[in-house]
């Protein structure tokens, strides 16, 4: 491939072009077909891997076909980046725990926000975009999109690293505060594509983007973070491809394309599953309203408390159960223990599966991630769908650490905020046992009916701990 | 730039964003997160424009110092995306594994 594509830039240089011009374009034509058949391949667990490594094949191409660019006449500060990037990058890739997953991957839109940002004002103090109002346009936009998702992502990760208030954070007239900075951004963009040589506008709208991106999340409750992180996730995308636009580059507008349409997807898939639009979930402030909502209409009931004996018991006669997991069992670090107690019902002859509502955890696929960890095949993990109408058939459901994805209000009271919401039937099942460290309502702040049905046992306390007293207390035999 | 270019550019984005599109829509819930480090990974490709900008000839210090801190930004995402990738797919396993 290489002395194929070497001959061929000979040719080419012989001809009057600059035959490293040619490894340079066409080594970031072969990397994004690379990135497009690895996609591809990522959408069967059986090829993933495979599908993973024609990416990393496709990087390594592009990287080093930029590298013989002829632009390029110094190299030490790309070697600094370079190491810097790689000593930071590898051990936070392979020490991140798991369960710190979302985290990462705020984190990570976070620098490739301000990765494109930083582009993009280096292009313009270089004077290359002013020529070209096209051009102009594209990096300014790139830099708006890239500082929003570089602060925003870092609001992200603050509140689900919990430095920040989870809860909404808000104040009166917001919306109309954020709706006007947005509209400011868009004028001073005209502006600079009509004047370029306006520095101080430049400069005033990096910095008014950067503070956009703050605003803009804040508000935003750390329930709704999942599609927060879709939604830059996306931002970052178009960012990256404004920027292909602007320096003329196929690869960035294809990869850009990429990563900004999976983030629209996923945020759609979202918000679909909380019943909510975007718009609902970027400026509603949800999680404050609904907490005053519940307070009104909390219907009380009587919880029926049991201990670990009594959840071992009976599910040493149980012939199904479906074990629902949620973002509590991330926030114990649950998982472990979850497959040990499934093991030990499995041994049992007990049929065991998960249901995974799309919105558990915080972020798309959490819960897939933390089981698989835990060496759960992901044959007995189920969607939604598949799963829903299994619940009348089931002996017992055990939730872990869920709340509002399995709260029947979604169903039943139409005054409910997340009433409308698909729900997980668990309340079908002939019995229920809910693991939950307290009485305290879920991140929604909405009261769980569920939890006062009369098939429902509540067993209070830390669910990693809990669970290892019901499967020891299940291996250990009867009385 | 001419209208060309734009155009051209256009086209490209316009069938990577549907082609993408049908793609990703056919990645099941289960690989939802490795899909997001996947995507996190590949769009540090914006590394080929921080490389330009880093190495090139400059006669202002602040342009390749913005460029090697984009460089090191992307390479982050390029390097951690892939690792934490690779990590999560190895653990998806369809049989019960030996202990």
């Amino acid at each position: 491939m290489i002395a194929l594509l070497a001959s061929l830039a000979e040719q080419h240089v012989v001809g009057g072009t600059d035959g490293r011009v040619v490894v340079y374009r066409v080594s970031l034509f072969v990397a994004s077909l690379l990135f497009l058949v690895g996609l591809r391949m990522l959408t069967n667990p059986e090829t993933a891997r495979r599908g993973m490594q024609m990416a990393v094949l496709g990087m390594v191409l592009g990287v080093l076909g930029t590298l013989v660019h002829r632009d390029i006449i110094n190299y030490w500060w790309i070697i600094g980046g370079l190491v810097v990037g790689t000593v930071i990058g590898v051990p936070m890739g392979l020490l991140i725990p798991m369960t710190k997953m979302p985290e990462r991957i705020a984190l990570s839109h976070a620098g490739g926000g301000l990765a494109v940002a930083l582009v993009g004002v280096a292009e313009y103090l270089a004077g290359h975009p002013q020529h070209d109002k096209f051009a102009m346009g594209s990096v300014t936009f790139e830099i708006i999109m890239g500082a929003i998702t570089f602060t925003g992502s870092l609001m992200a990760f603050g509140k689900l690293a919990e430095i920040l208030p989870g809860k909404p954070m808000t104040f009166p007239g917001q919306n109309a505060v954020n709706f006007v900075l947005l509209a400011g951004s868009l004028v001073a963009l005209i502006a600079l594509v009509v004047q370029p040589q306006l520095t101080w506008l430049f400069y005033g709208l990096v910095a008014l983007s950067l503070f956009l991106g703050i605003s803009l999340v804040l508000p935003i409750g750390g329930a709704d973070m999942p599609v927060v992180i879709c939604l830059l996730n996306s931002y970052a995308g178009l960012a990256a491809s404004a920027s292909g636009f602007a320096l003329d580059n196929n690869v960035l507008i294809i990869c850009g394309a990429l990563d900004g349409g999976s983030g629209f997807i996923l945020a759609l898939i979202m918000s679909k599953a909380m019943n909510r639009s975007f718009a609902n979930v970027v400026f509603g402030a949800f999680g404050s309203d609904a907490a005053a909502a519940a307070g009104g209409g909390g219907k009380g009931g009587n919880v029926r408390e049991g201990t670990v004996e009594d959840a071992a018991e009976l599910l040493k006669i149980s012939q199904s159960v479906i074990i629902v997991p949620g973002y509590g069992m991330a926030v114990a670090q649950a998982q472990h223990a979850t497959r040990d107690l499934a093991g030990a019902l499995a041994a049992n002859g007990t049929n065991v599966r998960y249901a995974i509502h799309p919105v558990a955890g915080r972020m798309p696929g959490h819960m897939n991630v933390l089981l698989a960890e835990a060496n759960v095949p992901y044959d007995q993990l189920f969607e939604l769908d598949a799963i829903n109408d299994e619940f009348e058939r089931t002996d017992v459901s055990i939730v872990v650490g869920a709340n509002d994805v399995v709260n029947p209000a979604a169903k039943t009271s139409p005054g409910s905020p997340i009433f409308g919401m698909p729900i997980l039937n668990v309340d079908k099942s002939k019995a229920v046992i809910v693991l939950k460290r307290s009485m305290k309502p879920g991140f929604a702040g909405i009261e769980n009916e569920l939890f006062v049905l009369p098939q429902t046992m509540m067993v209070f306390g830390d669910a990693k701990a809990t669970l290892g007293k019901i499967t020891a207390a299940m291996k250990g035999g009867g009385h | 730039m001419t209208i060309d270019h734009i155009l051209a550019g256009l086209y490209v984005f316009s069938l990577a964003a549907f082609l993408g599109y049908q793609i990703i829509s056919k990645v099941p819930q289960l690989l939802h997160t490795p899909l997001m480090a996947f995507t996190n990974a590949i769009s540090g490709i914006s590394l080929v424009a921080s490389l330009l900008i880093a190495g090139r000839k400059s006669d202002s210090l602040l342009i390749p110092v913005l460029g090697a801190i984009a460089v090191a930004s992307a390479t982050i995402n390029v390097v951690g995306g892939f690792v934490i990738t690779d990590r999560m797919l190895k653990m998806f396993k369809k049989k019960e594994a030996q202990k």
